[in-house]
């Protein structure tokens, strides 16, 4: 019989509130937390509008040393990991190490505490060759950041298989799709999976604004995420972190543990097309979605929510829209789909972990977080985006897609843990 | 279950671009490393790496992606490229969902992020190239690569320093099983210019000698730290009845076995987890310790991490019982391109059968208790060979890979 794997423990970070409750009650009641940038003067750039999220590492238990020597997303990654256990019900004494796995997907790293060092060795962009002796001692855990895997398992007490996945926005999802490949395969029977970034920075703002790829609407930044909306004119950058606790689905029963949702299929592909352009067919994620429903053994037509990767952007809605017409057929059209982007903005590595936090979230209290800031649906959005106010829904089986620089695409199914074992 | 085997190699290495100018520099005792030449070291209190030599990119990448991409990537593009013919895949005959690249990366095209940072810290935000958000970031190989040959299956990414190497392989064989055909894996990196430096003598485990005849020394008495590099080795790994179907030329070895593990937290007081790594990948190809006729070691170079791999090798295998190497010793240790470079070694070693030496180490350190292969290469069978690696922050990971019978 085949190992499943479910979600027993959920930890968030997400602006507009801290904790996996608070980010409920914001999906939930609509409001956004998109903001002016206050983290630096974003005056010089094209897009002055991100997520932010109000976290102070002393007051969520992080020592002196450990603020020092993480980056802001290492930071999030292990007090979400520590609320995941906890709302597990495991205390660290009760996992056994050599069989916990850790996984951490973020795209971008350290950049953040990378840009803010490189600052300093090169006296403000000045010298070429920076200097060693202005380095501090943590840099190399910036540098490559595998870092945030240890800084978690050192945290939990993980000795079993543990890595980071960087596949750039579709890290998130993907990481815990790893995470469940080491548990069904055998190699751990409990994984902290889930994924961190905090990349509101200088070089991250810059770097998006050069391919317009952010939201200039900086005279409204509330309202400046909108996905599917025909106004819709780039993502809002966001920074946040959720970090689950994966069981064996017949250990997590065993010990009564709460679950929360089956992660019933995974798949992923790539377009193969350009680094971060998309073609408008949506035939690769399409794709990812059909192999992600044959892992988990069931049809387009046993899909009743899709949380969207929505980013905001022209050509992404578009695409995903036609992924989702190419892969369910007819059934699309009677199947709610929402952008949480809407609200929380896009954290890049780290949302499509936040993402699969709220499909569990949603299947456990029946309610379909919805698309904030959707007024006028652009026309070839043409689906039922659950616009504005949160929907009540009883749901068996959702989908969660992410889609990413470098082409890839990716699609998780989640079930209600009660189905019928396949 | 479905074999996952070895059908091609793709090197870039600072001893020599290509597997045939790598394997024989690496079996004649030739070493790569030197003063750096990417950028001037002098005043930096370490100066050597291991630079690939003769790589013009401009003969083998198109003039739309030179601007695009850091130099590790255009490494990694030459290697997957040389991965493809030594393997004579042609990619367009395979279903393009039935091909995927798993790559790992340390550092991503840091060289290309600095003069970035530089532009946008000297000139304001205007002045940051288009190419940045993807340029610079840790799934740009694997993005790139794709692209090239249009490989739309699964894929991956994974970062775990020096270990990364080997987990994006074990990655690979798991896609095998699950009926991906084809898979490009391994790791390119390299982050040799100024700001990578500084975070590279960071870490604490840079040799500051000068001597590129004694800077990087594992397991030996002088050990001071390791001298980095840049490159490493893409391979295409496949389905065993897959690669026979297609009459593949050659088989080079079966990914027979892997596992990982992790170091407990500082604060538990407990010991490293590298030989449980060990014998959990030699029970996962199903062998025992006398079954191993070569072990390529993670070779830290740093007294303490060196003395407890020997210790780990000692406890499986019996102090002195089977034959280590550290070819790395010719190449630096190149990040995530490391591990997949000792695989390809391990699978010429498997062919030629010949164990390639552990240059410039003289007396082991005390207590070290390992047959380490110096000076000539060794002549013996190999039948199977395992591959150690580990990652700063607590990461081992060890691989089995073996001679199909």
């Amino acid at each position: 019989m085949r190992r499943r794997v479910v979600i027993t423990g959920i930890g968030t970070i997400a602006p507009g509130g801290l904790g996996t409750k608070a980010f409920w009650e914001l999906l939930t009641s609509g409001r956004t937390a998109t903001r002016r940038i206050s983290f630096f003067d974003p005056s010089p750039f094209r897009s002055q509008v991100a997520a932010e999220c109000d976290f102070a590492p002393d007051r969520e238990g992080l020592t002196p040393q450990e603020i020092r020597r993480m980056d802001r997303a290492a930071q999030f990654a292990v007090v979400c990991a520590r609320e995941a256990l906890s709302d597990a019900g495991l205390g660290p004494h009760e996992l056994r190490p050599p069989r916990t796995s850790v996984v951490i997907g973020s795209a971008v790293g350290a950049t953040t505490s990378l840009e803010r060092e490189y600052v300093v060795v090169s006296d403000g962009g000045r010298l070429e060759r920076v200097s060693h002796e202005y380095a501090v001692p943590h840099l190399y855990g910036y540098l490559v950041p595998s870092s945030f895997a240890t800084e978690v398992a050192w945290a939990v007490g993980a000795e079993g298989p543990t890595t980071v996945v960087s596949t750039g926005c579709t890290s998130g999802l993907d990481a815990i799709g790893y995470a469940t490949d080491l548990i069904r395969e055998g190699s751990a029977d409990t994984a902290v999976a889930g994924a961190t970034d905090a990349p509101i920075s200088p070089i991250t703002v810059a770097c998006f604004d050069a391919i317009r790829a952010t939201t200039p609407r900086n005279d409204d930044p509330e309202h400046a995420s909108r996905p599917f909306d025909r106004s819709r004119n780039g993502f809002a950058l966001g920074e946040g972190a959720a970090v689950l606790v994966l069981e064996e689905a017949e250990r997590a029963r065993r010990r009564g543990a709460h679950a929360y949702a089956e992660i019933a299929g995974f798949a992923s592909r790539c377009n193969a097309f350009h680094m971060t352009g998309l073609k408008p067919d949506g035939r690769e994620m399409a794709e990812a979605i059909r192999a992600a429903l044959d892992e988990a053994r069931l049809d387009g037509t046993d899909i009743d929510y899709i949380n969207a990767h929505g980013s905001g952007t022209k050509q992404n809605d578009r695409h995903e829209t036609a992924a989702f017409k190419r892969s369910l057929g007819p059934h699309a059209y009677r199947t709610p789909v929402s952008s949480i982007k809407s609200m929380i903005g896009h954290s890049l590595g780290a949302i499509g972990s936040i993402e699969v936090a709220a499909c569990a979230l949603a299947i456990e209290h029946r309610v379909l977080p919805p698309t904030a800031n959707l007024h006028n649906p652009d026309p070839e959005c043409d689906l039922d985006y659950v616009p504005l106010v949160a929907r009540e829904q009883r749901t068996s089986a959702v989908l969660c897609v992410g889609s990413g620089f470098g082409g890839f695409q990716s699609a998780m199914v989640l079930a209600r843990p009660d189905r019928r074992a396949a | 279950m479905n074999r996952a085997v070895i059908t091609g190699l793709g090197v870039a290495a600072p001893n020599g671009l290509g597997v045939d100018a790598y394997w024989s520099a690496t079996l004649a005792g030739v070493s790569g490393i030197g003063r750096i030449t990417r950028f001037d070291p002098s005043g930096y209190p370490a100066v050597l790496a291991g630079e690939v030599p003769g790589f013009d990119p401009a003969a083998h990448l198109g003039p739309r992606l030179l601007p695009q991409t850091d130099h590790m990537t255009r490494l990694a593009l030459v290697a997957s490229d040389a991965a493809l013919a030594d393997a004579a895949v042609v990619p367009q005959r395979l279903h393009e969902y039935a091909m995927g690249v798993v790559t790992a990366s340390s550092s991503g095209g840091f060289e290309f992020g600095q003069r970035e940072l530089e532009k946008l810290w000297s000139g304001g935000p205007q002045q940051v190239s288009a190419y940045q958000s993807y340029a610079w970031f840790y799934a740009v190989n694997t993005g790139q690569i794709s692209i090239r040959h249009g490989m739309r299956g699964p894929s991956g990414v994974v970062v775990a320093d020096q270990a990364g190497g080997l987990e994006a392989v074990a990655h690979a064989r798991r896609r095998i099983r699950r009926n991906t055909r084809l898979v490009l894996t391994g790791g390119v990196d390299g982050s040799i210019c100024p700001w990578g430096w500084v975070a590279q003598l960071a870490g604490g485990r840079l040799s500051g000698r000068d001597d590129p005849g004694t800077a990087y020394l594992p397991f030996d008495a002088r050990a001071c730290g390791h001298v980095p590099g840049e490159g490493g080795a893409i391979l295409v790994a496949e389905d065993l009845d897959c690669a026979r179907e297609r009459g593949a030329r050659q088989v080079y070895a079966e990914i027979a076995g892997y596992a990982s593990t992790f170091d407990p937290a500082p604060a538990t007081g407990r010991g490293p987890a590298l030989r449980r790594a060990v014998q959990l990948a030699l029970a996962d190809a199903g062998l025992r310790p006398a079954d191993i006729d070569v072990v390529f070691a993670d070779a830290a170079g740093v007294p303490a991490l060196d003395r407890s791999e020997a210790d780990a090798i000692s406890a499986v295998f019996g102090p002195g019982a089977v034959p280590v190497t550290a070819p790395k010793t010719m190449t630096g240790r190149l990040y995530s391109g490391g591990a997949p470079l000792d695989l390809a070694a391990a699978a010429l070693s498997i062919r030629d059968g010949a164990i390639p030496p552990t240059v410039n180490v003289g007396q082991l350190a005390p207590g070290i208790e390992i047959d380490l292969v110096r000076g000539a290469p060794r002549r013996v069978p190999v039948a199977a060979a395992l591959v150690l690696a580990r990652g700063y922050g607590g990461f081992n990971a060890a691989m089995v890979l073996r001679a199909l019978s």
